[in-house]
């Protein structure tokens, strides 16, 4: 009796902790390098585009489908991702994301303007679920670098990848 | 009502614990692995458990007796990133975090370089950027030296030595004088990719033609038509004659052939005649018989 309370109550700080709260959004001024002007428009959508990615990718590893991976991540960082999930899917594993905070800056534009890379320092939730049950949860925070390129109607996660500060 | 709140509290208060005391177990392992390089992670205690170590790049799991140091060969973990190393038993968890860090040696250049066609002679015309990668396809984010250099047909050579700031480095060059193909290469030491930039002739300078009688007609003949450096503009570049008279006004288009242009005209003495080709105006002829 008293273990499945501790078990109840556990799951209940792990819901209250991994709940889906809207992430706060810092965006620095951008601190560019390169000779290529950045519209306020373009680095809008880019970090727009960005800051959705983090819901593809929470609910593509979640639900272990690197099809919803497909609208937000193209070439190294898509191919990345599908090998994680086929590697949880093989351990019959799903984790969840749950960003909490980003801090934002874009830091390069490339000249010819088909590259946008910038950094992000993250707090995220990270909950691992093995066979159907709660793992554990982790308080995690990086420094991701990202490198964007446009697609047809937006901009598309290419490189995303923690890094040391 | 008041007791179950307090139930509730006490189980949040032990599971706090437990998190608390995860946080401050036994496992040990390196703060940083690079990217495919074999790793262990050493666990404290007796027992069973599973080792998780998960990150977006990858994810391991091991099942493994606690005390007892787990190895990870080489290729185990390549795709850089922050990960997690959770030591699971059944009623505790402990967890550490480290860093998958690129391989120090570049193998890849993700290298974008404009226009792929530009006139001669255009200050910071060119541009190139560059991103470096691992074997692993992993962002090198440490400064790594790029080189880009721009070679002509006539052997000159512009180079720029441009060091990496979060793995990207760009550079503008001169497109040079004389008409042709170049080469314009980002390198990193045997690394290497490479981008054809064609470069043609600018606009018509000096723009010149003549008028010669024939017959009832005038003849109107352009000199061989050359950018500002010397580069003849090429075949199929529209000129335009204009000649404009009492009461009226003709124009012709002609395509540059064999480096001229050629047409015949009405003779209307008197007339102005004018050559033109794009925003380019030449001389200004009138015609008296």
């Amino acid at each position: 009796m008293l273990k499945s309370l501790l078990i109840l109550c556990s799951l209940f700080a792990m819901n209250l902790a991994i709940g889906s709260a809207q992430a706060t959004v810092l965006v620095e001024p951008p601190n560019l390098r390169g000779p290529r002007t950045l519209p306020e428009q373009t680095g809008k959508a880019a970090i727009r585009d960005y800051l959705q990615s983090w819901q593809n990718l929470s609910a593509a590893l979640e639900q272990n489908r690197a099809d919803l991976l497909d609208p937000a991540f193209v070439g190294t960082a898509r191919d990345k991702l599908t090998e994680t999930i086929l590697q949880q899917t093989a351990l019959g594993i799903h984790t969840h994301y749950q960003d909490r905070a980003h801090d934002i800056q874009i830091v390069f534009y490339s000249p010819e303007g088909l590259s946008i890379e910038l950094t992000d320092d993250v707090a995220y939730d990270l909950q691992i679920v093995d066979h159907g049950k709660v793992k554990t949860i982790q308080h995690m925070s990086a420094r991701y670098v990202i490198v964007l390129t446009p697609a047809e109607v937006r901009w598309r996660v290419r490189v995303f990848q923690a890094a040391l500060n | 009502m008041r007791a179950r709140f307090a139930v509730v509290l006490g189980g949040l208060a032990i599971a706090t614990t437990q998190l608390a005391f995860a946080e401050a177990g036994s496992m040990t392992l390196p703060k940083t692995v690079e990217a495919g390089a074999a790793f262990s992670i050493q666990s404290g205690g007796s027992g069973k458990a599973t080792l998780y170590v998960v990150g977006p790049g990858s994810v391991l799991k091991r099942d493994v007796q606690l005390g007892e140091t787990t190895f990870f060969p080489a290729g185990s973990l390549f795709n850089a990133g922050h990960y997690v190393a959770i030591l699971a038993e059944d009623s505790s968890t402990e967890s550490s975090a480290f860093d998958v860090l690129p391989a120090s040696s570049p193998t890849d250049l993700s290298f974008l370089a404009r226009p792929s066609r530009l006139p001669v002679g255009l200050h910071d015309g060119i541009t190139g950027a560059a991103y470096v990668f691992d074997v692993y396809h992993n962002l090198i984010v440490a400064p790594t030296s790029v080189s880009f250099e721009l070679s002509s047909p006539s052997g000159a050579v512009q180079k720029r030595i441009v060091e990496t700031q979060d793995g990207a480095a760009w550079t503008v060059m001169d497109s040079t004088a004389q008409q042709g193909i170049d080469r314009f290469v980002a390198r990193i030491d045997r690394i290497s990719s490479a981008r054809v930039v064609e470069q043609v002739p600018g606009d018509p300078c000096g723009l010149k033609m003549i008028v010669e009688q024939s017959g009832r007609e005038l003849q109107l003949r352009t000199d061989p038509v050359r950018d500002c450096n010397g580069n003849a503009v090429p075949d199929g570049t529209i000129v335009t004659f204009t000649e404009a008279y009492k009461g009226g006004q003709s124009t012709v288009d002609a395509p540059l052939k064999r480096g001229i242009a050629e047409v015949q005209m009405a003779d209307h003495s008197g007339a102005t005649i004018s050559v033109a080709s794009g925003v380019v105006l030449g001389n200004q002829i009138r015609w008296e018989k």
